[in-house]
């Protein structure tokens, strides 16, 4: 019965948590965290087992005598986790008390409960490891999640290039998104800046699929009812492909090829444009008469 | 299953009563947390609606609804009249704008601003619209 | 009954949109500026929506109504002004305002005007230089 597992768990306190310390200690191959922690998390484990285990019930982790023990094994995946332990290094933190637990187990209990008890003690130890490892995966998705919303902001930079002209570099895949983040970031900055002309270059975008497309052309669409114009440049080959397979419709886009030309042009539809000054070295030399000229 | 954290009841009746859904929806979008641009795509569709409420519906009422689904925050509103009803709803829906002219009565426009669209009408009966938006 | 003010600058009629506006107040609008574009034999129509955080399909075609009128009296419209939300959820409406010009704020909108009437006599506005290329 899990009342053996207790008083075994509860008598053998001390030992159980050493010989597991070493055990685990010898197993590990990469030492990614300070021992001292390690030690901190298989004392506070081993109390909160103690206590969950004397409730009784060893069938359901559901059960909020569990609950100590989740938490325990919630810092301790989180901080193998982002230490970079693998999920089974992870799993092995509980899976290591099998040994000495065991061991225990089959000094005290009498032959005729003995695999009973072995039993209870393996469902328990597995479904706790199942649990690490599930609580693994789940902080490794909260990391992979908070970078993706990181890249996100990098990635969609709205830069001036000139009086009056945006560039709006796009680099990787556009997803939904991104590109709605991208519409509002634009059109924000159009109205900030005063901006009547926006490049939006996708020489880094490899592909392009309908909705991304059908994005595109709405905040297109909703710059030119604010007053500002768009140019599409950089467009690929394969891109320039999909767009007609698709049967996307540019309308009276303006596409340009690069964001030299496409840079060139919102020069001249915003009256301004680029001139080469006079060779510097003639008037040195100018500047040079004149000086001696006044001395 | 949404649950309703508050709700409130306006009348549809006039004109100076769609500028008032307009302010209202306005104020309990913002409360929801709902972005800028989210909060007027909302208010937009129910311009939308409560005008066809007053216009062809013979004016009617507005439900609006607080949304919490433990997750996420929503808003809803209950657009009803007992006006002479759509014959064809499918046709009313494809009514769009792009000639910006026309009698289209902005139920194809009001679907697409918003996450869940819902609508009965019987003819002789009436006419209930339900949009709903999510944060 | 309230009224929406028209000012009049030169050849052009300036309206600022700061009310959120009923059905009739915006048709009121339409007919008031119709018969001030005959009356001061206007050139130009600016309307400025920028304190507008709503556009929905009965105001866009109030727009459109009124830049098809002005033209049919010989008269450009400009809208100018548009917020980002707004405009966002215009397109996604559907509403495509075509017909109607638009331009950032009140300035370029006056040069817009300007450009699109080849007018010789200009607004003194703050000394920029129109630049090379100032015909369509």
């Amino acid at each position: 019965m899990a009342i053996r597992l207790s008083e075994i768990v509860r008598n053998n306190h001390a030992s159980l948590l050493s010989e597991w310390i070493s055990e685990l200690k010898s197993t590990l191959s990469r030492k990614l965290i300070k021992e001292s922690e390690l030690e901190e998390q298989c004392a506070a484990f081993l109390t909160a087992l103690d206590h969950g285990v004397s409730s009784g019930q060893t069938r359901s982790l559901e059960d909020k005598s569990w609950g100590e023990t989740k938490e325990v094994l919630g810092s301790v995946s989180r901080t193998r986790a982002q230490a970079g332990y693998s999920p089974s290094e992870t799993a092995l933190f509980v899976f290591a008390l099998k040994k000495p637990l065991f061991a225990r187990i089959a000094k005290e209990v009498p032959p005729a409960e003995l695999a009973a008890e072995q039993w209870n003690a393996t469902v328990l130890l597995d479904q706790l490891g199942l649990y690490v490892t599930e609580m693994y995966q789940r902080s490794r998705e909260e990391v992979i999640a908070r970078q993706q919303q990181e890249m996100l902001e990098l990635s969609t930079p709205v830069v001036k290039l000139w009086d009056g002209i945006l560039a709006l570099p796009m680099i990787g895949t556009l997803d939904s998104a991104r590109t709605q983040v991208v519409m509002e970031t634009l059109l924000q900055r159009i109205v900030e800046t005063g901006s009547a002309v926006a490049i939006l270059d996708i020489t880094g975008v490899p592909t392009v699929d309908t909705l991304v497309a059908q994005h595109l052309l709405k905040t297109i669409a909703a710059a030119r009812l604010m007053g500002a114009d768009c140019i599409i440049s950089g467009i690929r080959p394969q891109i320039a492909q999909t767009i007609v397979h698709l049967g996307v419709d540019l309308g009276t886009v303006t596409t340009k090829a690069t964001l030299a030309d496409a840079f060139a042009l919102a020069l001249r539809r915003t009256g301004q444009s680029v001139v080469r000054i006079a060779a510097p070295k003639k008037k040195d030399s100018e500047a040079d008469k004149e000086r001696k000229e006044r001395e | 299953m949404a649950q309703v954290a508050r709700a409130d009841a306006l009348a549809v009746r006039g004109e100076s009563d769609v500028v008032l859904v307009r302010q209202t929806v306005r104020t309990w979008s913002i409360q929801q947390g709902f972005t800028l641009v989210d909060q007027t795509k909302m208010v937009t569709a129910a311009s939308e609606i409560a005008r066809n409420t007053v216009i062809y519906g013979g004016g009617g009422t507005v439900r609006i609804e607080a949304l919490d689904n433990g997750t996420r925050k929503g808003l809803r509103l209950v657009f009803e009249d007992q006006g002479p009803g759509i014959k064809d709803v499918e046709m009313a829906l494809r009514d769009g704008y792009t000639t910006g002219t026309g009698l289209g009565m902005g139920l194809g426009g009001a679907r697409r601003l918003v996450n869940e669209f819902a609508i009965e009408s019987v003819p002789g009966k009436g006419t209930k619209v339900i949009l709903t938006r999510w944060k | 009954m309230e009224r929406i003010p028209i000012l009049r600058m030169g050849k052009y009629l300036l309206v600022t949109i700061q009310v959120d506006m009923h059905d009739r107040l915006a048709m009121q609008l339409q007919e008031d500026l119709t018969s001030r574009i005959a009356k001061d034999q206007a050139r130009g129509v600016l309307i400025d929506i920028s304190a507008l955080d709503i556009v929905d399909s009965f105001i866009g075609r109030m727009l459109a109504d009124i830049a098809g009128m002005s033209r049919i009296l010989d008269a450009q419209t400009v809208v100018v002004g548009m917020q980002p939300a707004v405009a966002i959820t215009l397109v996604e409406l559907g509403l495509s305002l075509q017909g109607v010009r638009t331009a950032l704020d009140v300035e370029r909108g006056m040069k817009l005007l300007e450009q699109s009437l080849g007018d010789a006599t200009s607004i003194a506005h703050s000394g920029e230089d129109d630049g090379p290329g100032g015909e369509s």
